[in-house]
């Protein structure tokens, strides 16, 4: 499919109002919109911090941070000379949290490798693209840059023979055997039509020998040529860094193919790089493990040079350390738009039942659009009262031209009118989109998929809960869901009883047809869905993994294929952990007094709390009853640089890098957003991809191809 | 000395090391300077600076005796310099850039000058070279106009005008002056085209036998005795031959491009031989008669050390690496690779020996490679010696290269699984499947499980054959059902489908899965039926979930089929009723939706009813099952159909207080004013109770 070349969205919306305020004038108008928020009748949001509507405009002035000179091993790290120094904070968001890095530096890394990489390729070139590449390319470089570096024609990589007239193809794609393999009966088929052409392969982030294996099967390595595009991380807002590599979860947790561990690896490798190392890394899973030795080891090739850290702790979590979480329904607003209408790589398109007009709008979804900003983490049932407010705010701002002469009214056309209008614009789409949650959410049957998920996590009404899912199974409700369910239960049960098992499951496969026999298999596999064994009482199983993980022999990799049933222990984390708050208790959604909140205050996510004790322990001791639970696999390493301790209370000391190894979730990011704040810190969000109940599941479904 | 060879011309054979200290204080080495030294290791003279024409800094004027000592300095006042030379008598040369030539003493004493002509002085030098001749040192110019203007004696001075070159639009790719006949003559390269100018023309010549791939000669050098010749082309091709250009000694091809910095000629101090050495940015190579070359690398601006290395003076290398301080892993590591690769070679001494010494010389060092070593090794047939050696290598993705290139593949694949680098492992499995037979090659997998899987994914996307071999080698009759159930959803026809459902039960059965088992044998049954009732009704079924299949048979009105297959396939109660009470109301068939409705105790009860018909719009028929609905659904029912006088009253009947909140919630202020009060009423009390 040839991509046409559409003038795309200028990204209008990413204005701050903040930009454009400096006169005195607007100040007072600033002035006035505090008075309005403070001044109200009733705290028409969040009665904590009615500061934030105003506080951009008085952003910290730019830190600059000066660059030792670093030798640099690829282009990467040599390109970071040149474009460091104009590295500095940005906005900050609350007024005690410490500043963020700059991480729009990444992008730019990213953007002259690439430039680099087509330049190779001197002439007109056409480009084919992985299709998932796509919209993190969009993000890096747009169409008019590629085409300043001379690609002629894009094409989607759709692993069919091509319609193509130029003389050179170069290929941007994801190592994968399958489009390998493509690329190379192409070149095949070149040569028997007796037609020359130049091929180039850029894998991104990087290539795997099996790759080239593949290239010098095929008799085509000599025909090609290959390069690697380091482009390991895409910021996808001010505190979330995604590798948008979804299927490093099924790769490596369901395939046991860890390939993508040295990926992460070298993500970390980049960040310290540019940011500056670590002081201390902590861990829980058999995978974050890889990804820390691996990062070692890269870190021990490169020169050891310390640093002014941006942020001194890393934590590092496997999904499958906690799958309760993303099995979840999302009652965040960012969770739920994700849930509903799927925010790809930070934008989100909304249909014609949101834009109330008959097409469709693709909005950037991050901390630029100020009206989402201060919605994104809210729990849905306060957002439309928020948004109604806010609409009336800003017709008071409107109103304000009233009172004006005729230099206040041609200041206010000039500065002010077109970031109101903007915001205008954005509060109607939200509006148009809570209407739409709203109108699918308030349902009866979503209140009760909702009380059973609770029930579920408090392991209250056990019985009823299976009834409800059987129903969800026989009205043929929704795959995905039903499925979701059943996983829950099963986790939060320890596993299913043999005869719940086996009728369920016939009543799925009634329902959905038999090829979900090997989706149960890889559910069974990953411990997401089981049948509880007879007669295996706890002790068993424990001595099972205890060994499992003891026994070195057995290899690093090994026991990642050991089919071996994971037992959850989720009833009995929650009770150590409180996950589950006493039900009957009154939770005011509106002011949120843990991180339950973001499950309408039923669950507290069990990966956040494990990163909230940790970070309180200053390690895992006094939490040994529960790693043993969690299959052990816990680390915790005090980094190199001692120098930082000194300066404990640094910002850098207050920032918190949290990588998620196979996804997070919108939620958890909303949690962790609200922790920072509680604890005065930030945290920053590194995931191999954003996930949700869905996207778990489908990269588990086995029933197509 | 040596070490700055680099921009002086080469004198003589290669291997020198530093014999004097120089008494010169450079900062950035040569690069700045115009050099020259005097042929037979006579002095040597430098202009510093003279590249910075500004009348400020002028440039200073040394002269070394070839030892080191200084022997003269003072500042240029004259012209901009173009070229230094020296003559056969020692007197230093100084040719500037409007052709006069100003000529010094050893000792920095000016003598004299002269003018190479007006010609020369109006277009300006481009080039010169300083020759030798048994008839004195003679000057030769290149002019901005193109022109050659030659003078072969400076002491007799007769300045001869060259003819033109044919063609020459810019300065030639190279020249050189040759002394022939006893008479001097200028060869010169434009592109590919080599001419020779003597008094009287412009002859053009073509070297015998030089390599057609050139389109460009882009340096020539002649032997001191003019007796050579060697030509580099822009292929990388080093023609030697006689300066006459009668006879070829030689064609060696480089295999680089890049234009050299300096080419030379020299005698190999064994054979006698006469060499053509050539420099290109840490690169020399001696090429000869023979199609061998010797190549030397330069490393970074010191080329002591490898010297040093070179002459296996190892201790007093290391030496000068600190001394220089060197970084580690440029300097002392290097040294201790170079000394270990020396070491592995030895002959006499025993494996264990040499492993030992190497490893506790190494020790401490940073960023030795241990598996460059071990190939050393190997390749001095050496293999047990390079395992030992591998093993001091701590990182085991290292170690996997040398282990299959030394057949040693099952340790290669352990090393590759430890390193953790599954990329890796991959490749040594895809090795080991293209070395071994397939026998052995699963043999070994059987052994690594790491492996195993990965070679299985590899399989379930490329190679679904071998897969299927996998499982049966392992007797994994799950897996296989598996592989069977995946396989006959791929396939279209139904025959097959079924032969690959049977061969899928028949696994099942032996990993004693009955469930699985039965579920298949449940499909075949459903497939068949599918099939059967394509052919009679025209219906497309095939490939339909049962549910589906139900869903499609009852929404066409074969609910006799439908029956039979919630007979047949022990379908739950639950399932078919609301399939049914689904598809009738979509077909809005009301009175059939009713006489279901009788023809049993709802296993669903009757709020699903009441919903799917209001799901419909049809409160009639709705009402008509509101009071079949369970006392706990009852406040439900009436709100589904908008009754609130009848869920206010069943909700106050049963005092539920949360029933009647609901109840309150639907209530509006205006029209139902009298309810809200009784609701109250009774919430009150449900509370008090």
């Amino acid at each position: 499919m040839l991509i046409s070349y559409q003038k795309k969205n200028k990204k209008k919306h990413h204005h701050l109002i903040s930009s454009q305020l400096h006169s005195s004038l607007q100040k007072e108008l600033l002035q006035f919109l505090l008075e309005c928020c403070v001044g109200a009748a009733e705290p028409f949001y969040h009665p904590r911090r009615p500061h934030e509507v105003f506080l951009n405009p008085f952003c910290r002035p730019a830190c600059q941070h000066r660059c030792k000179t670093r030798s640099a091993s690829s282009q990467v790290y040599s390109a970071v000379q040149s474009v460091v120094g104009s590295l500095h904070m940005a906005h900050t968001e609350w007024k005690d949290a410490p500043g963020l890095p700059d991480f729009s530096l990444l992008k730019r890394l990213a953007r002259d490798q690439l430039i680099f990489l087509l330049e190779q390729l001197p002439g007109k070139k056409d480009l084919f693209i992985d299709a998932d590449l796509m919209s993190p390319l969009d993000r890096i470089a747009n169409v008019t840059i590629l085409k300043q570096h001379e690609v002629d024609k894009l094409y989607k990589v759709e692993l069919k023979p091509i319609v193509s007239s130029s003389d050179q193809l170069c290929f941007l794609i994801r190592p994968r055997i399958q489009t390998v393999k493509w690329i190379s009966d192409l070149v095949n088929a070149d040569k028997v039509a007796g037609r020359f052409r130049r091929y180039k392969i850029i894998f991104t982030p990087q290539k795997f020998y099996a790759c080239e294996t593949v290239l010098e099967e095929q008799g085509v390595y000599g025909d090609v040529t290959t390069d690697e595009w380091n482009f390991y991380i895409l910021p996808l807002d001010d505190d979330i860094l995604s590798l948008e590599l979804p299927e490093f979860f099924r790769d490596n947790f369901l395939e046991g193919d860890q390939r993508w561990v040295t990926t992460a690896g070298s993500a970390l490798r980049l960040l310290q790089s540019v940011y500056g190392s670590f002081s201390k890394v902590y861990g829980i899973g058999r995978c974050a493990k890889m990804v820390y030795e691996s990062w070692r080891e890269l870190m021990e090739d490169g020169e050891q040079r310390t640093r002014q850290p941006e942020f001194a702790k890393v934590f590092l979590v496997d999904r499958d350390v906690d799958f309760v979480t993303p099995l979840c329904s999302q009652v965040v607003y960012e969770g739920l738009v994700d849930d509903l209408f799927r925010i790809k790589c930070g934008s989100v398109e909304f249909g014609p039942d949101v834009t109330s007009s008959d097409k469709s709008i693709k909005v950037m979804l991050n901390s630029q659009d100020k009206v989402f900003s201060e919605i994104r983490n809210e729990h849905f049932s306060n957002v439309f009262g928020f948004l109604s407010q806010k609409a009336k705010n800003l017709q008071t701002a409107y109103d304000k031209r009233r009172g004006m002469d005729i230099q206040q009214m041609k200041a206010f056309v000039a500065d002010e009118l077109k970031g109101l209008k903007q915001e205008h614009r954005l509060l109607s789409l939200h509006i148009g989109a809570s209407e739409s949650m709203m109108k699918k959410k308030t349902k009866q049957d979503f209140q009760e998929l909702l009380k059973t998920e609770h029930s579920l996590l408090e392991g209250f009404e056990i019985r009823e809960c299976i009834t409800y899912i059987e129903e969800h199974i026989n009205r043929q409700v929704s795959m995905i869901d039903s499925l979701r369910l059943l996983c829950l239960l099963s986790i939060t049960e320890n596993g299913l009883l043999s005869k719940d098992y086996r009728s369920l499951k016939a009543q799925y496969l009634q329902s959905y047809g038999i090829e979900h026999l090997l989706t149960f298999a890889n559910l069974r596999q990953l411990g997401l869905l089981e049948e509880q064994q007879a007669g295996e009482t706890l002790t068993v199983m424990e001595s099972k993994v205890g060994k499992l993980v003891n026994d070195k022999t057995v290899g690093k990799l090994t026991d990642a294929f050991s089919s071996l049933a994971k037992k959850s222990n989720f009833r009995a984390l929650s009770k150590r952990l409180a996950l589950v708050p006493k039900s009957g208790e009154e939770y005011d959604l509106r002011v949120p007094r843990d991180m339950a909140y973001v499950f309408s205050g039923a669950y507290i996510p069990l990966s956040c709390k494990l990163i909230e004790q940790v970070l309180e322990r200053d390690g895992w001791t006094g939490m040994e009853e529960v790693t043993r639970m969690l299959n052990g696999q816990e680390f915790a390493v005090t980094g190199g640089s001692s120098s930082s301790e000194a300066r404990s209370k640094t910002d850098a000391q207050r920032i918190v890098l949290v990588m998620f190894l196979g996804g997070c979730t919108f939620s958890e990011i909303s949690a962790l957003r609200f922790l920072g704040k509680e604890r005065g810190c930030r945290f920053i969000v590194v995931t191999t991809a954003i996930t949700n109940s869905s996207r778990l599941l489908e990269a588990l479904l086995d029933n197509s191809a | 000395f040596v070490a700055y060879r680099g921009q002086t011309e080469l004198l003589g054979p290669l291997r020198k090391i530093e014999l004097y200290e120089m008494g010169w204080n450079l900062k950035d080495g040569l690069r700045e300077c115009l050099v020259a030294a005097a042929p037979y290791g006579g002095p040597i003279a430098l202009l510093k600076g003279h590249y910075r024409r500004s009348p400020s800094a002028r440039p200073q004027l040394e002269i070394y005796s070839s030892s080191g000592l200084p022997l003269a300095s003072f500042p240029w006042k004259s012209g901009v310099v173009k070229q230094l030379g020296w003559t056969v008598s020692d007197d230093l040369l100084c040719v500037q850039e409007d052709g006069t030539v100003l000529v010094y003493d050893l000792w920095g004493g000016f003598k004299r000058h002269f003018s190479m002509g007006n010609e020369v002085s109006q277009s300006q030098v481009l080039e010169t070279k300083i020759f030798h001749s048994p008839y004195g040192t003679g000057v030769a110019i290149l002019t901005g106009a193109l022109r050659f203007t030659l003078a072969t004696n400076i002491d007799d001075i007769k300045l001869r005008r060259l003819p033109e070159v044919p063609g020459l639009q810019e300065a030639p790719s190279c020249w050189a002056v040759l002394t022939q006949d006893r008479q001097s003559k200028v060869l010169v390269a434009n592109g590919s085209q080599l001419f020779i100018l003597d008094n009287t023309a412009c002859t053009p010549v073509t070297p015998p036998g030089l390599s057609p791939q050139a389109s460009s000669i882009v340096h020539m050098c002649v032997s001191f005795s003019y007796k050579y010749l060697a030509l580099l082309t822009d292929s990388g091709h080093v023609w030697m031959g006689t300066s006459n250009l009668k006879e070829k000694l030689s064609e060696v091809d480089t295999k680089i491009k890049t234009p050299p910095k300096q080419m030379a000629w020299c005698r190999r101090p064994k054979s006698q031989q006469p060499s053509a050495v050539v420099m290109w940015d840490g690169l020399l190579i001696v090429v000869g008669e023979c199609k061998e070359t010797i190549q030397y690398h330069l490393d970074d601006d010191s080329v002591l050390v490898p010297e040093l290395v070179y002459r296996k003076l190892y201790p007093l290398a290391i030496e000068v690496c600190r001394y220089l301080k060197t970084p580690e892993y440029q300097g002392v590591s290097r040294v201790l690779k170079h000394w270990a690769c020396y070491k592995v070679q030895q002959k006499e001494e025993s494996d264990e020996v040499i492993a030992k010494a190497v490893s506790v010389k190494l020790a401490d060092a940073a960023g030795i490679s241990y598996s460059e070593i071990a190939t050393k090794a190997y390749e001095s047939g050496r293999t047990e010696l390079a395992i030992k050696l591998l093993e001091f290598e701590p990182r085991s993705g290292e170690q996997v290269p040398l282990l299959l290139k030394m057949k040693k593949s099952p340790l290669a694949l352990s090393k590759a699984i430890e390193s953790g680098d599954t990329d890796l492992v991959y490749t040594v499995v895809m090795y080991l499947k293209n070395e071994l037979n397939r026998g052995d090659f699963f043999m070994m997998l059987r052994n690594q499980p790491v492996a195993l899987s990965l070679y299985k994914q590899f399989c379930k996307h490329q190679e679904q054959d071998t897969l299927k071999d996998l499982f049966n080698q392992d007797d994994d009759h799950e897996e296989l059902g598996n592989f069977y159930v995946k396989a006959s959803y791929k396939d279209q026809r139904l025959e097959a489908r079924v032969a690959l459902l049977q061969s899928a039960v028949d696994e099942y059965y032996k990993a004693k899965n009955d469930f699985s088992a039965k579920t298949t044998e449940d499909e075949m049954r459903l497939l068949r039926f599918q099939r059967k009732l394509e052919e009679e009704k025209g219906e497309q079924l095939v490939g339909f979930s049962l549910h589906d299949t139900m869903t499609t048979l009852l929404s066409v009105g074969l609910h006799k089929h439908a029956e039979q297959l919630y007979k047949d396939f022990r379908v739950p109660d639950k399932r078919f009723w609301w399939l049914k009470l689904k598809a009738l109301a979509e077909k809005e068939d009301w009175e059939e939706l009713e006489k279901f409705g009788k023809t049993k105790k709802s296993p669903v009860g009757y709020l699903p009813f009441v919903e799917v018909c209001i799901k419909h719009h049809n409160k009639y028929e709705a009402k008509k099952y509101v009071s079949k609905v369970t006392p706990e659904q009852k406040v439900k029912a009436h709100l589904a159909v908008g009754d609130m006088e009848g869920a206010a009253e069943a909700a106050i009947e049963r005092r539920n207080e949360s029933e009647i909140s609901t109840v309150l919630s639907r209530c509006s202020a205006t029209t139902d004013h009298l309810l809200m009060e009784r609701l109250n009423r009774a919430k009150a009390t449900a509370v008090k109770k």
